[in-house]
């Protein structure tokens, strides 16, 4: 999709779990279906979808933490999908991820320097104490806390200042490619902007390309070069921002921005209610798995799953009806 | 407003825990009332005591000495009555906890007995007001459940609550705070763990299930932009105390303290960037509560702040223009610096 050849890729990835026997039936949740995706160096591309879009077991499969039940995992022009441990090691040292929960993602048994300085030990075994300490020490700066902070431990700090310990562990390695999973989610509104602000900062300091994964459209609107829409594990569109904010041309795009809440009251729009839920990711609707809740649905929306299609211009979506003006988001 | 229209009036609530350093006030002096149909929405980030101050309206919070709550919280009552949320016995409190006054929580799957049928958990609810038997009460949780928009309502009466989703569950807990037709509805982050989409419907129950019943709501969030959807009036509340409270429109539009301001900027709209430009932040975090600033809360982080002026005495809460109180000693010149 784009012109220099892309940091990361996957090609008709399947992630699909099989969650043993109910009701004497095997069932089998596919989490990611036949999804192809690729981000070129330097790019911000985020993933956006709701619960159990499938969205963060994507980006756990482009980073090779599971192994896919089918598809292609490229990374760096190597094909990674069936490496091993040992091979994926010296490559692991370029990839990073930084989690949602600042409280589950840190070992509270482990001091913050010990956190910090865990890829360094693994990936590099030979650094001497005094150099670990000393790069350590940077990666705290660098996010904004003190070099006293490597003694304390994790439950001294607040959600803010762990998701900042979380972001200099992901970068002592001054990885080439980050995936970021909702790490502003569980951060109060005035923190969020401090790291997403910080997030950003080294980003322009590595030259990082980042797989940036939210269920908040407002937030990847700021920071995302292009954008992925997941519903029920599959993309059903992508674009670059300004494309997808203003001429969104899939309907579940359309009804996702129309959700958010808006805080200036004159934007209060008359809002496109979705019908019900999500329908269960072990028995998915025949077809267009949205058609269940779209308001555009059609007979022939059941018949088949409709392809992602290219619109032009890098905009591909997977809706068969060409024949709709939806609401931009702004 | 005269008072008699009022069906909740709240004078100088202070909550305080006992902590191993002592007390710990983790609401101060906060006063407000709610007119019937009303709904007030009570915003702040972690901390700021929205959510202690809905559970001692509930008198949810410890027995003393663990917990001591201060001030007064007048309840009218269906037949007339004006009574004291804080003072009337604890028989009487359960009178009317759940009944005229329910309450709806953040996290539905652990709100829910997880081993008793839906339909079962509603229908106690029912039980534990009404006069009425089992069957009666079973009757009325489908008819709640189909009132909250639960598709197939008899059918799910007999679904335990991991069988639902996050917003199906969300509903029965409206539902059940529905049965006995309160005249208060506190709802604390109703929405806040679910989807854009379930959290679009879920707004959208509540303000018909407003018209339809005339219930006030209180609702507490930490989401602005969820205020602007739902709310007639907001208080900003930060480290404990209220800030700035006024009409939706009023505050939204035209906020007059400095940290409602830089609230309202943190907030990403959905507004596109061709290069990303850094968010609008506040510095700093929120004060410990054991260790508050002696003047007012925010100076530590206010780019308005003047020493000698903010950081020696706590600020009244002042009225600034009709119906719009702010807790700002500066906040006049604020208001210039921003034209």
């Amino acid at each position: 999709m784009s012109v220099a050849a892309p940091l990361a890729e996957v090609e008709h990835l399947r992630q699909w779990f099989s969650i043993g026997r109910l009701l004497g039936a095997r069932h089998t949740v596919r989490a990611v279906d036949d999804v192809s995706l690729s981000i070129a160096r330097g790019e911000v591309l985020g993933l956006v979808g709701e619960s159990g879009s499938g969205k963060s077991t994507l980006g756990r499969a482009v980073l090779r933490v599971t192994e896919p039940s089918g598809g292609r995992i490229v990374f760096d022009g190597q094909d990674v999908t069936r490496f091993s441990r040992r091979q994926l090691r010296p490559l692991r040292a370029r990839m990073q991820m930084i989690f949602q929960d600042p409280f589950a993602s840190l070992n509270p048994r482990m001091t913050v320097g010990q956190i910090i300085a865990a890829p360094l030990r693994i990936q590099r075994p030979g650094l001497k104490r005094a150099e670990v300490t000393e790069r350590v020490a940077d990666a705290l700066r660098t996010v904004g806390l003190a070099e006293s902070h490597a003694e304390r431990y994790p439950h001294e700090f607040s959600g803010g200042q762990r998701q900042r310990i979380g972001i200099a562990r992901a970068f002592i390695m001054e990885p080439a490619f980050l995936v970021a999973d909702e790490p502003v989610s569980a951060l109060d509104v005035s923190i969020q902007a401090q790291v997403i602000n910080l997030l950003m900062e080294i980003k322009q300091k590595l030259d990082l390309t980042i797989l940036f994964i939210s269920h908040d459209l407002a937030v990847v609107g700021r920071l995302c070069d292009r954008i992925a829409v997941m519903y029920l594990g599959r993309i059903v569109e992508i674009a670059d921002t300004r494309t997808l904010f203003c001429a969104p041309r899939h309907p579940y795009t359309e009804a996702l921005f129309s959700a958010v809440p808006q805080t200036d009251p004159a934007r209060r729009r008359e809002r496109i209610l979705l019908k019900g839920d999500l329908p269960s990711p072990l028995a998915p609707p025949s077809g267009c798995a949205f058609r269940t809740r779209c308001r555009y649905a059609l007979p022939a929306c059941a018949e088949a799953v409709p392809p992602l299609i290219d619109v032009g211009g890098g905009h591909w979506k997977a809706c068969i009806r060409d024949d709709l003006t939806l609401r931009s988001a702004v | 407003m005269g008072p008699s229209d009022l069906i909740l009036d709240v004078r100088n609530l202070s909550v305080d825990f006992a902590t191993h350093g002592g007390m710990l006030r983790a609401v101060h002096d906060v006063s407000f009332t709610v007119a019937p149909g009303e709904t007030l929405a009570l915003v702040g980030e972690s901390g700021s005591g929205k959510s202690v101050t809905s559970l001692a309206l509930m008198r949810l919070t410890p027995r003393p000495p663990r917990a001591r709550l201060a001030g007064q919280a007048r309840f009218r009552t269906h037949a007339g009555e004006e009574l004291d949320l804080l003072a009337i016995p604890e028989p009487a409190m359960r009178a009317l906890r759940g009944n005229a006054i329910a309450m709806v929580f953040q996290e539905p799957m652990t709100s829910l007995n997880p081993v008793t049928r839906v339909g079962e958990q509603v229908a106690e609810a029912v039980l534990a007001h009404r006069a009425v038997g089992r069957r009666e009460a079973l009757q009325r949780a489908e008819a709640l459940f189909e009132r909250v928009g639960i598709p197939d309502a008899r059918r799910r009466l007999a679904a335990f609550p991991h069988q639902l989703s996050g917003g199906m569950r969300q509903r029965v807990m409206i539902a059940m705070a529905l049965s006995c037709d309160p005249a208060v509805l506190i709802a604390d982050e109703p929405t806040t763990a679910l989807d854009v989409t379930v959290q679009a419907q879920i707004l959208e129950l509540l303000k018909a299930l407003q018209r339809d019943t005339g219930m006030a709501i209180v609702f507490i969030t930490h989401n602005l932009g969820v205020v602007a959807e739902i709310a007639d009036r907001v208080m900003v509340m930060y480290a404990g105390r209220i800030v700035e409270r006024g009409a939706v429109a009023s505050v939204m539009r035209a906020p007059l303290m400095p940290y409602t301001q830089g609230l309202l900027r943190a907030v990403p709209n959905l507004a596109i960037a061709d290069r990303f430009e850094p968010l609008a932040s506040i510095p700093g975090t929120v004060p410990n509560p054991t260790a508050l600033p002696p003047g007012c809360s925010f100076e530590p982080r206010c780019p308005y702040s003047v020493p000698g002026l903010c950081d020696t005495c706590v600020p009244p809460l002042e009225q600034a223009v009709a119906g719009h109180d702010v807790r700002c000693v500066r906040w006049k010149a604020v208001a210039e610096c921003r034209t």
